[in-house]
């Protein structure tokens, strides 16, 4: 009952006018930098902090937290409509989000993502407000081996669930890993795979990767089909997302689990990114019409962004509690905090209960507050899907390059973006996945990392991912994941399915 | 009407003359951030910008821009590129030279004109919050118990940390395991949820752990004690931490200095305005809180002062760097 009363009186804190001024002004400018591609919501959020400087703490987080809820939404836009995420945790749902638009059903799509994407949220914030207590003690059970087995299980969830041939997925996850790997190594402070190239050391950017793998790669395959999308005759309608919404209570098992996956990635904390690649692939793996997924199934997209959206909510704990950020715009949040004189720890809750419980309290009301305006915009930007193809594609083309300046501003990133789009078309041409790369990329670097800290913590032995009850279920369970098809192969009655399923997979 | 004109001559003449000593950015100065966003590097960066822009003390506007890759590599090596340029502040620490000593990097501390060293960030020796570890001495007692089995954490590898754990081994004569982490956050928590069994942090990494009680200082790395300020805990406050030296711990100090630079080559005008920027940011009221909140010493290098202490920090680098075999190439 004492955290019911913290967060009365955090809505006192937040239901101000000017504060809900600020939340207007931060979703929309996070919609807008969501939208755009490059520029995502770390970026946006470093923009931000020099107008914090004058404002009171409770004022500046809730501008920063809801410009990070704005651009977790605007991120899934581009996503579903033109196939090129922008942010990096929303590539999951172009899997099945794009294919959707394609066929003309972008409204659908759109409004099952920024539905999902609002249980999601609100479900994190309340876990958040329940478990604000015991979820921090919690998290300080994780130590390397921990770590690692949570990044392990994030792989292999997504990793053994087949489709495209296993060698294929081995190579794409190969490439991802050894892109993960170019730059300085955090265990030996010495310099990998840079070839002497100055532009290298800082390592090859995730988002340029991902704007070249999907934006211009995608832009490629279109010119060669048809030059034009297929979602010209997209019915755009209003209504269509009041039937999205009265449809979405029967997805209520996906919405469910993907909002765990998300607050169980958030909290200990393997990020909003890996979390909805391991939501989309528990969902393929356990949904009744699986055989659906990649050709514009609604659980495809609801189970990313349930997953994006509760992650990145819930990612606010361990920032506010422990001082580990749980995503990459928390760490910006975290830099804004220590600026304003807040040192975040377990005492924030103590003796900033107005600040903590009034950010809370914000993101509930932010939270509908950014659903809101997202909806509302649902057939204007499906509309964007019929001005034909010879004029948006040149302007995706621009976008995606500025995007890719943005990250860095460095020339070089341009021609990286270019031949990531070459190799994006290529992997189509060919039938490689592009997504194990992707992931690959995203953990790849911090599982390095976790895996060499347990090796000389535990003296090199690899007992170590099962010297306890907590990693010793999460690689057990990993393994399972893995070895799923292979498991479920040894109980006769399901291998005569799987033998049927397989050819039709492959249309 | 004579007398007039020349009156206008030479009134246009007297500011001429003034902006031909006077040397004044002409267009938005970029601050870059040789650390990640967030990290201590951001938060000094953002600390003079705020003072610069609450007091007034630059006419163009700051824009702050985060090249943290490669361990700031990518800060300096593009502080490098833009040689001449007076419109680019490199903030960073003394990665600036440690760094070229341990990774193959495109730039030395040579390329760039060190202004000013601003503030120096301290070191102190942590442990959980209920360790029975009450003192350096019995610190000594339980790495040397433990047998080559004591467990450091750190942020970054070849870096201060692991440099000042390569030093206690040496005092202490038993071997410390050093396990690098990204940032002193993250070494942070797996000190206080006993995972690992210490740590060498900042002040501000640790402070709201230590505020909770969940880890506990020991001592700092300092010839003096820090500086008396308002009580952290309930009992103690930064000042009542022993210095390492007086509890017999053989390193007498290490800092990390704080430095902000311009690229190589600007003119020397340039080199005068920001210094006198600089010494004006310190004495401004947000500064001091600044390095009061994040318990840092505060103590401004220019000039000869600066080269000197930079020239003595990367010889005694140079020294552990060699002996470890740690040197590039």
């Amino acid at each position: 009952m004492d955290n019911f009363n913290d967060l009365m009186h955090g809505f006192q804190v937040a239901l101000t006018g000017y504060h809900i001024m600020l939340m207007v002004a931060g979703v929309l400018f996070g919609i807008l930098v969501g939208v755009l591609p490059g520029l995502g919501a770390p970026n946006g959020v470093t923009l931000l902090i020099p107008l914090t400087f004058s404002m009171d703490p409770v004022s500046a987080i809730i501008l920063l937290a809801s410009m990070y809820w704005g651009a977790l939404f605007g991120g899934s836009t581009t996503s579903i409509l033109f196939n090129i995420p922008g942010e990096p945790s929303s590539v999951a749902t172009t899997f099945d989000g794009h294919p959707m638009a394609k066929q003309g059903r972008a409204t659908e799509a759109l409004s099952y993502a920024f539905l999902s994407a609002a249980f999601g949220a609100l479900f994190g914030v309340v876990v958040i407000t329940l478990l604000a207590g015991p979820a921090a003690t919690f998290a300080h059970k994780f130590s390397s081996p921990e770590y690692f087995a949570v990044y392990f299980l994030a792989f292999c969830c997504f990793v053994g669930l087949g489709g495209a041939s296993p060698f294929k997925t081995l190579v794409s996850a190969g490439m991802g890993f050894s892109l993960a790997a170019v730059g300085m190594d955090t265990i030996s402070g010495s310099l990998r795979l840079t070839y002497g190239l100055p532009e290298l050391v800082k390592g090859v950017s995730f988002l340029v990767a991902v704007i070249g793998l999907f934006g211009i790669g995608e832009l490629i395959a279109t010119m060669e089909d048809r030059l034009e999308f297929r979602g010209v005759r997209a019915r755009v309608s209003p209504r269509d997302v009041f039937k999205t919404m009265a449809a979405l209570p029967s997805y209520w098992v996906a919405l469910i689990r993907s909002s765990l996956v998300g607050c169980w990635m958030g909290i200990t904390p393997g990020g909003p990114t890996a979390a909805s690649f391991m939501s989309y692939g528990l969902a393929r793996r356990f949904s009744p019409r699986a055989d659906n997924f990649g050709k514009g199934e609604p659980e495809g997209v609801i189970s990313p962004e349930a997953a994006d959206h509760s992650a990145g909510t819930s990612a606010m704990l361990p920032m506010l509690a422990l001082g580990i950020p749980g995503s990459a715009t928390a760490a910006v949040m975290m830099g804004g905090l220590m600026i304003w004189g807040l040192h975040p720890g377990p005492m924030l809750f103590v003796d900033q209960k107005s600040f903590v419980w009034g950010l809370i309290a914000s993101m509930y009301v932010a939270n509908v507050v950014a659903v809101l305006i997202v909806l509302f915009t649902v057939p204007l930007f499906a509309a964007i899907l019929r001005i034909p193809f010879a004029i948006i594609a040149p302007l995706i083309v621009v976008v995606c390059f500025v995007g890719a300046w943005t990250v860095s501003s460095s020339p070089f990133d341009l021609w990286l973006a270019f031949v990531f789009g070459l190799i994006g078309y290529l992997f189509k041409k060919t039938d490689y996945p592009i997504a194990p790369l992707v992931l690959a990329m995203v953990i790849g670097d911090k599982a390095e990392d976790a895996f060499r800290q347990s090796m000389i913590i535990h003296s090199g032995s690899l007992g170590a991912f099962w010297s306890n009850w907590l990693c010793g279920t999460l690689m057990t369970l990993a393994l399972v994941l893995l070895f799923w098809p292979l498991l479920s192969r040894l109980v006769p009655h399901r291998s005569k399915a799987i033998a049927g399923d397989a050819p039709r997979a492959r249309e | 009407m004579r007398k007039l004109a020349l009156l206008a001559c030479a009134a246009a003449l007297l500011p001429a003359s003034v902006a031909l000593a006077e040397w004044k950015p002409s267009k938005p100065v970029e601050f870059v951030v040789t650390a990640g966003a967030g990290g201590g590097t951001d938060i000094f960066a953002r600390a003079v910008q705020a003072a610069v822009q609450k007091n007034n003390l630059m006419s163009q506007p700051i824009i702050v821009t985060i090249k943290g890759g490669g361990s700031g590599a990518e800060g300096y090596v593009y502080g490098k590129s833009a040689e001449g340029d007076p419109h680019k502040l490199v903030f960073g620490t003394h990665n600036m030279y440690v760094l070229p000593l341990a990774a193959k990097v495109a730039f030395t501390h040579k390329d760039l004109t060190p202004i000013a060293a601003m503030v120096f960030d301290e070191f102190l020796i942590w442990v959980k919050g209920d360790s029975p570890i009450k003192d350096s001495k019995g610190f000594v007692e339980a790495v040397k118990a433990k047998g080559g089995q004591w467990k450091m954490a750190g942020a970054q590898s070849k870096d201060s940390d692991e440099l000042i754990t390569k030093l206690l081994d040496k005092s202490i004569g038993a071997k410390i395991i050093y396990v690098p982490f990204k940032s002193g956050g993250e070494a942070d928590v797996q000190v206080s949820g006993g995972h690992l069994d210490s740590h060498v942090n900042n002040p501000a990494e640790s402070v709201g752990n230590w505020k909770a009680g969940k880890v506990r200082p020991l001592c700092v790395f300092n010839r003096e004690p820090l500086a008396a300020g308002p009580k952290v805990t309930e009992t103690q406050s930064w000042a009542d931490i022993p210095t390492c030296k007086s509890q017999g711990i053989g390193i007498e100090q290490f800092q990390q200095p704080r430095i902000a630079s311009l690229p190589g080559k600007v003119p020397a005008e340039a080199v005068t305005f920001y210094q006198d920027l600089l010494r004006k940011v310190a004495e401004t009221p947000e500064w001091k809180d600044y390095v009061a909140r994040t318990a840092q010493t505060g103590r401004v290098l220019i000039g000869g002062d600066l080269s000197k202490f930079i020239d003595e920090d990367y010889a005694r680098f140079q020294t552990v760097f060699k002996e470890q075999g740690w040197l590039v190439q």
